[in-house]
């Protein structure tokens, strides 16, 4: 899994069948001080992500497709957590 | 998945059969900010995208899943074709344009 933030949302009414409903975000993978370390990827969010959150982003095929809950789902890149806030586990 | 615009179409008469009847584009990847990145690819598509649309794809082995049952030899697939896309910053940054033959499927209810 990779640290990413999420930048952006994508609207597609046109899209293969599987992906119906799904919520499609663009995520900036990011290191641990938040400088982006690479290109912006478009995943599909399975844990209710907005914009600005720093996100785990699975850029794995099988894992991706799993986090959507649908079999053969064409998913390369899925959104699996938030990363809690500094201090939130205060 | 990666954000996209078509640039062109591939036509090749001898490939591999289950690449039959499939349409071949010439994509160039985008950054959310519309520049290019990257070096153009060809993907199978399954959405029916034309030249000059913005789109998203898949890589890898899940870029097959959209044509199962078939066995489609590709490693990049054209699974969406975006209407907008809207950024932290910039706000919504509506598609260039879209051709009319798809603009009653896809348009976008305007309250005004």
């Amino acid at each position: 899994m990779r640290l990413a933030r999420i930048v952006g949302t994508v609207v597609a009414t046109r899209k293969n069948p599987k992906l119906e409903g799904a919520k499609l975000l663009l995520a900036l993978p990011v290191d641990q001080a938040g400088e982006p370390t690479g290109a912006a990827q478009l995943a599909i969010d399975a844990v209710g992500a907005g914009i600005g959150d720093l996100v785990l982003l699975v850029l794995e095929g099988r894992a991706a497709g799993s986090a959507l809950g649908r079999r053969a789902a064409p998913v390369d890149a899925a959104i699996v957590g938030i990363v809690d806030p500094p201090g939130a586990a205060d | 998945m990666h954000l996209a615009r078509v640039i062109g179409t591939v036509v090749a008469t001898t490939k591999d059969p289950g690449l039959a009847g499939r349409t071949l584009l010439v994509l160039q990847p985008l950054s959310p900010e519309r520049e290019s990145v990257g070096v153009p690819l060809v993907a199978v598509d399954s959405v029916g995208a034309g030249r000059g649309e913005e789109v998203f794809f898949v890589r890898g082995r899940a870029a097959s899943f959209p044509f199962l049952p078939a066995a489609v030899p590709t490693d990049a697939s054209v699974i969406g074709i975006c209407d907008q896309w809207s950024l932290d910053a910039s706000g919504s940054r509506p598609s260039r344009r879209r051709p009319p033959r798809r603009s009653t499927r896809a348009s976008v209810q305007d309250p005004s």
